[in-house]
């Protein structure tokens, strides 16, 4: 029973990451229909930064707060630099475009900070609660992490339906140029996308970077996961991207924990594909994809 | 299957043609082969099973419009079959290579059944899982697979008549090159006959061509079967040249890659697939190369490569949208417009 409740837990905010990195794909799929392969590079290199600024001031909440300012910027770059020149192309144009960002910055990581991995240190305590003389597998930055992902999504929600700039970044993604002629910024928007997604994501990177250690391929397995939760809860919607990233994180941490790690990707696998079968556009599409 | 049927006059002069293209292709690679030394015949063979796998890819993803990321695992799958008949069967090379493609393509059944009901993105989640899952099979059942370590196989031995010296990687480059020519010449039949312009059909309207009576769920599934035949097939052959079947052969990167030598070669293009067999086997050792002849610290020049293929990646996109294949053809639309100019022009003068 012990055993249950700690895979619950465990299941639970490693689900909170995988929602992290989900919603972070989510948003740039809203707002421009690409799948970002760079994702899990770009939270590296947002990642490192925290740990310089963390290493050269000692205050964890300082190089916390530069990995989101870091993150930000490098989504607005990468979008007005790159991925503008290939938005309007064949949609595989900008996956190849994505999949070269994120192996140059792995490289340009790798030379920069070397390939061993290093430890990254957590903003609360990582040993874990305890309840009548048992230590739960849970403990205050798990529920750290847990806090911050639902409040960071309910944010988004906030963002998205309750204010006027949320509107407009929806209307740019539905129909841009109907969008542009009602006076949307539609390029602007796309940026603003862009940097959002990646600020979330150089959230979930400071987050997981504690129990996976932060080196150039270390969040691969992580944005792979990631990136399954948001395909299940549907690429559209930024709950289903939490609720698969919950969904998952449960699921897998069950099966690793009676079944053994190596049966992981096969569960994800057959997870997702259950649940495409039954839903092929996710959990969570409400409208289906038109073709004009 | 209700097809756009063709000409037998026109079927005959494919089949002339795929003839034609493999005979030559033959004696080209059969000269080089002469020509390159041990390492370059080996590199030959890594391009040769390369391109039976892109060459179905790019069919799969140019002509019937559908993503896969999971054509690594195929490769597996095919790599797997062959080690596994020829260790523990003792099957000769020929049947083996024609097993691990038959194998593949039953594999494919499931797998494009499942595939043709999902488009874009979610096809591209269902097909990533998919080569990320499949190699832990490898790992959960060690006692047939050999788990981390995979299954070794013993090098294929060249022909007696070939005289005593002759070298196996020549050997190696020849079985590969075969595969190679055969998968040339299935496909090219298959693009140019009515099951290729049914892909095409249904890649370029779904609906449009369900209302012409195509059925397009079997279609893209027959497309993804013989994409996979290609890919098990050339993961046999990579399985007998590098004479190993482990799992650390089959990444999810290997899929990316795959999946970039199609497009960087230029999508749905036979000669766009020899483009991204020579890009994937090429460019990794050039910029080796290139790393170690700078006298740079282990950081940097370890990760040289790696940075220049990134920006090769970006580059190319930016600058052949239509993928190198796309360029020649642009190049060659040049070309030709500039020769005929002046004797278009002449006349005004």
């Amino acid at each position: 029973m012990t055993k249950f409740i700690d895979l619950t837990l465990n299941g639970i905010s490693t689900g909170a990451i995988y929602a992290a990195v989900a919603l972070a794909l989510v948003l740039i799929w809203r707002a421009t229909r690409i799948l970002n392969f760079a994702q899990g590079a770009m939270l590296m290199v947002t990642t490192f930064i925290a740990s310089g600024v963390i290493t050269a001031t000692g205050s964890y909440w300082l190089g916390f707060a530069s990995a989101l300012l870091a993150g930000l910027i490098l989504g607005a770059v990468v979008e007005r630099v790159l991925i503008r020149r290939v938005e309007s192309g064949p949609p595989l144009n900008a996956v190849i475009v994505a999949l070269g960002l994120y192996t140059l910055l792995v490289a340009i990581a790798g030379m920069i900070w070397g390939n061993t991995p290093r430890s990254f240190p957590s903003a609360f305590s990582i040993r874990g609660f305890k309840v009548g003389g048992t230590r739960l597998l849970f403990s205050p930055n798990d529920l750290f992490i847990v806090l911050v992902v639902i409040g960071v999504a309910l944010a988004l929600a906030v963002l998205f339906r309750g204010t006027s700039l949320g509107l407009q970044m929806r209307a740019a993604a539905f129909q841009p140029e109907i969008a542009q002629l009602l006076g949307v910024r539609v390029g602007r928007m796309f940026t603003l996308g862009w940097a959002l997604a990646a600020m979330v994501g150089a959230l979930a990177g400071v987050l997981v970077a504690p129990s996976v250690f932060l080196g150039p391929n270390n969040f691969d397995p992580i944005l792979i996961i990631g990136f399954v939760a948001a395909v299940m809860g549907g690429l559209e919607s930024p709950p289903g991207a939490v609720v698969g990233g919950l969904v998952l994180g449960l699921a897998l941490s069950y099966v690793s924990g009676y079944e053994g790690s190596a049966l992981v990707p096969l569960a994800a696998l057959a997870i997702l594909v259950l649940v495409l079968l039954v839903r092929p556009t996710g959990l969570f599409s409400a409208t289906r994809e038109r073709r004009v | 299957m209700s097809r756009l049927a063709l000409s037998p006059r026109l079927r005959q002069i494919t089949l002339l043609r795929s003839l034609g293209l493999v005979l030559g292709g033959g004696v080209v690679l059969w000269l080089l082969s002469d020509l390159l030394g041990a390492y370059d015949d080996l590199q030959l063979a890594n391009g040769a099973y390369y391109f039976a796998v892109l060459a179905g890819l790019t069919m799969l993803v140019g002509l019937s419009g559908q993503i896969s990321l999971g054509h690594g695992a195929l490769m597996a799958v095919g790599a797997y079959t062959v080690a596994l008949l020829i260790g523990n069967e003792h099957w000769a090379l020929v049947p083996a290579l024609v097993a691990s493609a038959v194998v593949t393509a039953l594999v494919g059944i499931p797998v494009g059944a499942t595939a043709s009901r999902l488009r874009g993105p979610y096809l591209a989640g269902a097909t990533l899982a998919f080569a990320i899952g499949l190699p832990a099979l490898a790992d959960k059942f060690p006692a047939t697979f050999g788990g981390e370590n995979g299954l070794i196989i013993n090098p294929p031995i060249p022909p007696t008549w070939l005289g005593a010296s002759f070298p196996l990687e020549r050997w190696e480059a020849w079985i590969a090159c075969a595969g190679a020519l055969i998968v040339l010449f299935v496909l090219y039949n298959l693009i140019h006959s009515g099951l290729g312009r049914t892909l095409r059909a249904v890649r370029d309207d779904e609906i449009a061509a369900s209302l012409c009576g195509l059925r397009v769920g079997r279609t893209q599934t027959l497309a993804f079967i013989v994409s996979a035949g290609c890919a098990g097939l050339g993961g046999g052959l990579l399985a007998v040249v590098l004479q190993l079947a482990d799992p650390g052969a089959f990444p999810l990167q290997l899929s990316l890659a795959l999946l970039t030598g199609v497009v960087l070669g230029g999508l749905g293009s036979l000669a766009g697939a020899i483009w991204g067999a020579a890009v994937l086997v090429l460019l990794p050792s050039w910029t080796n190369d290139l790393a170690h002849s700078f006298s740079l610290s282990t950081n940097v020049s370890a990760n040289l490569p790696l940075a220049i293929y990134g920006l090769v990646l970006i580059g190319a996109m930016l600058a052949w949208p239509s993928g190198i294949q796309g360029g020649v053809r642009a190049l060659a639309h040049r070309v030709h417009s500039l020769r005929s100019r002046p004797a278009a022009s002449s006349p005004t003068q």
